[in-house]
């Protein structure tokens, strides 16, 4: 009926155009990285940052920010690289546990109505102790089976890419295509029509806050099956990078709209960034900076976007 | 009972004896009505008549305090949100009430629980897309596209066309808030006619609206509301357009606390507004009222007013208004500071030298104000909580007052404020007045409007009426909020 597309396939322009042109320019610089391993090498540490953007995405889909993301990554590589390896049952128990913890917290943010903030940032002390406490000093070893996934070499695409394709679509399926992402989305927009349709909204934060521990516990397993080894720092930086993968990919901080392929492709993005800029041969002291400029760049052309379409809208 | 073959027919719904107050305030009182299968219901009332009250009980989301709801002739205990949807009882809110972020498909999977399992995307599309074909045909909505991205008129067609739509529990009794606010005149008729033809078929509905012609036109029996009680009820033939009015009104209360009426016509004017509707203006020393149902544009035209006259980026040096806000938790008091601190925010800077503010100034000024308006607290320095809600809105008032700003512009900042503190600060404001100062007064309550020297009635979102002088009175205000009088 009509051609234009939908406002959720505008917003994914933007990333997708940003990761692109950010390709062309380091494959411009350095053209050896247009291969397999050099597709693999840049993309390799994407996949944890990935999963933990997509963790992020979920808690920001019911109005909430997680400040213990990087934290959280780090114990559950922690445990990854010791218990899970030693004492496999054990070690998913522990993970299962942590992932309960989550749910947990997202009911008692949800019935005290406690700002997220502040609990997450309370907690993300608690991970890391418990971290420190797994490895007080760098060390660990890999599950086998982490390693060989992280490490596989399918044909045609590189593990990274392959690996990336299917966390989006997964999440896509889980938070775009399924009734309970329907429903966390929609405590994002408007919680009260969700309660006064007759759901519960503690249901769906516990759920989304659940799911979110499970994908950091998928990016905390993916981390260390990359690095083969683990510490109680290891991601420490994750917090801030998921919450910019989110932004990046067209989310948004309040009001559920969110966008699982666009976060994905966002946090493809960030790590991409930063290899650029080494191509460029910019000092590691000013990469931060730079980085964040990016950043800022790209954030400016959403906001111009946005504007374009509001304005459309009231025409 | 012999064989039934014409059984008596229960009501869908039966309050009984509701009672609900919120702290003070008596939301409901006693009401008691019942809802038949096959007859569409009109509510009427001014604001605060407790039309949004009961609509929230019969849906559900409100218990009250006393009284029963019974369904299909049977008292339910535990009544709620799940139970009154079972029985096929929906709302159109009269806020709009769809997740803006989700597509109209994903909506309708938010209201419909039973819609779950493989295959709800089709299943939904279908059910929506054939209820708004029914209901507005040629609607030329987009099931697919976000609700954000749709117009206001699209949203209410969707919300309507929602309520009416089946997924396994057939809808028997739709509560329609205010549904054709935001609809055109073609597509409000096509919405009128559905419910019609639903309430042939034996549905039943509850429509509210302020366009009065639309519920004589389209009810069968008209229940009128007042403070929280029922208060004439009768098929819709035995009411006029005028016999609804003044069925809405006080009766008994009549010139309580009118003010003398002053000549100002002489007096310069301080502020003008055009747009579309009457034109706005205020003179030196005048009270004017804004009045109209509750939402229609008035607290729109205070802040309009507001940012006109004030600086963008930089504060002006002489401030040209100042307002009180009407929701003092939200954006009128700050809850840590000390009652002083509160007091003197918006005017620092005629109290600071060199940009310190000079303690001493500071405290002569708040004590000062607390004799002026008698703030009931032994020391100024006690944080600003430990008062009581009517002494909190004195302090704001006294930071409005206690500026150089000529112009005072006032959003209905009496909710929730004992009788006695409100006759305190109505005398505040004729002194003031009277000294010279213009006060732009917003006000839900009829009594607060009738003190006014001049009064504008506003109707969505425009200026549809003038009143002055004698002409400000409660029956003139009405008829003005109330589309539909003889014209």
């Amino acid at each position: 009926m009509n051609l234009r597309p939908s406002s959720d396939t505008i917003r994914l322009i933007v990333p997708a155009l940003s990761l692109a042109s950010l390709l062309a320019a380091v494959f411009w610089l350095q053209p050896r990285a247009m291969s397999y391993v050099g597709l693999n090498l840049l993309f390799n540490l994407a996949v944890p940052i990935a999963l933990a953007t997509i963790a992020q995405m979920l808690i920001m889909a019911v109005n909430n920010l997680d400040l213990s993301m990087g934290a959280f990554v780090s114990f559950a590589a922690c445990v990854a690289a010791t218990f899970l390896h030693d004492n496999p049952p054990l070690g998913v128990l522990i993970l299962l546990a942590a992932i309960a913890v989550y749910a947990l917290l997202g009911v008692i943010i949800h019935l005290r109505d406690l700002p997220s903030i502040v609990v997450t940032l309370g907690m993300s002390f608690v991970w890391t102790g418990l971290a420190v406490l797994l490895l007080p000093a760098p060390g660990g070893h890999a599950p086998e089976w982490a390693r060989w996934l992280m490490t596989a070499k399918p044909p045609l695409m590189p593990m990274a890419i392959v690996a990336s394709i299917v966390i989006a679509l997964l999440a896509h399926f889980i938070v775009m295509r399924s009734s309970f992402g329907v429903l966390v989305r929609g405590v994002g927009g408007n919680e009260r029509s969700v309660e006064r349709a007759g759901w519960s909204a503690l249901v769906a934060r516990a759920g989304a806050y659940g799911l979110a521990g499970a994908f950091a516990v998928a990016a905390g397993i993916a981390l260390v099956g990359l690095t083969t080894s683990a510490d109680a720092n290891i991601a420490l930086r994750y917090t801030l990078l998921s919450i910019a993968g989110v932004i990046l990919g067209g989310g948004e901080f309040v009001g559920g709209r969110v966008s699982p392929i666009g976060a994905v492709i966002g946090a493809l993005t960030l790590t991409l960034a930063g290899s650029f800029l080494s191509f460029l041969r910019i000092s590691p002291d000013w990469q931060i900076g730079a980085q964040g400029a990016i950043l800022i760049i790209v954030l400016a052309l959403r906001l111009f976007l946005n504007r374009i379409e509001s304005r459309e809208r009231r025409r | 009972m012999t064989i039934a073959a014409e059984q008596p027919q229960h009501p869908i719904i039966e309050v009984e004896g509701a009672r609900i107050s919120f702290g003070a305030v008596k939301a409901l009182d006693g009401v008691t009505l019942k809802i038949m299968p096959g007859e569409c219901v009109g509510l009427v009332g001014h604001n605060g008549a407790g039309k949004s009250t009961i609509v929230n009980v019969i849906n559900g989301g409100l218990t009250p305090d006393q009284g029963s709801v019974s369904t299909d002739g049977n008292a339910v205990h535990a009544y709620g949100i799940n139970v009154a949807r079972a029985h096929g009882v929906r709302c159109v809110f009269q806020e709009l009430s769809l997740c803006p972020n989700l597509t109209v498909v994903e909506n309708v999977r938010i209201v419909h629980h039973d819609l779950g399992g493989v295959g709800w995307r089709g299943r939904a599309r279908r059910i929506i897309e054939e209820s708004l074909g029914a209901i507005f045909p040629g609607h030329g909505i987009d099931s697919g596209e976000t609700v954000g991205a749709l117009s206001i008129a699209e949203r209410q067609m969707v919300e309507i066309a929602m309520a009416f739509s089946n997924a396994g529990t057939a809808p028997r009794l739709v509560i329609l808030d205010e549904p054709t606010s935001s609809l055109d005149a073609s597509l409000a008729k096509q919405m009128l006619a559905h419910v019609r033809r639903f309430v042939a078929d034996g549905g039943a509905v509850i429509f509210i609206s302020h366009i009065l012609h639309e519920i004589l036109g389209t009810a069968d029996r008209i229940i009128v509301m007042k403070d929280g009680r029922i208060v004439a009820e009768r098929p819709a033939g035995g009411f006029t357009a005028q016999s609804l009015f003044e069925a809405m009104g006080t009766v008994a209360k009549g010139e309580a606390a009118r003010r003398e009426s002053r000549d100002l016509a002489a007096a310069p004017v301080v502020l003008e507004q055009t747009g579309s509707g009457l034109s706005f203006t205020a003179r030196r020393g005048e009270i004017v009222g804004l009045a109209g149902l509750s939402g229609h544009g008035q607290t729109e035209m205070l802040m309009w007013l507001h940012a006109q006259r004030s600086g963008n980026w930089w504060p002006r040096h002489n401030p040209a208004v100042a307002f009180v806000a009407g929701d003092r938790r939200l954006n009128g008091i700050f809850d840590l500071w000390s009652i002083l601190r509160n007091l003197s925010i918006a005017s620092l800077g005629d109290m600071s030298r060199r940009g310190f503010v000079a303690g001493e100034v500071e405290e002569g000024r708040g004590e000062d104000w607390r004799k002026r308006i008698e703030i009931r607290t032994q020391n100024i320095e006690n944080p600003i909580l430990s008062l009581s809600g009517g002494n909190q809105q004195k302090v704001l008032f006294a930071r409005a007052l206690s500026t150089r700003a000529p112009v005072v512009l006032m959003d209905d900042p009496m909710r929730g404020v004992d009788v006695g503190t409100k006759q305190e600060v109505y005398r505040i404001v004729r002194d003031e007045a009277d000294a010279g100062r213009t006060f732009v007064w917003y006000s839900t309550e009829m009594e607060e409007v009738c003190l006014c020297d001049r009064v504008y009635v506003f109707r969505e979102g425009v200026i549809v009426a003038e009143l002055s002088g004698d002409d400000v009175n409660e029956a003139n205000i009405l008829a003005a909020s109330f589309q539909g009088a003889a014209a």
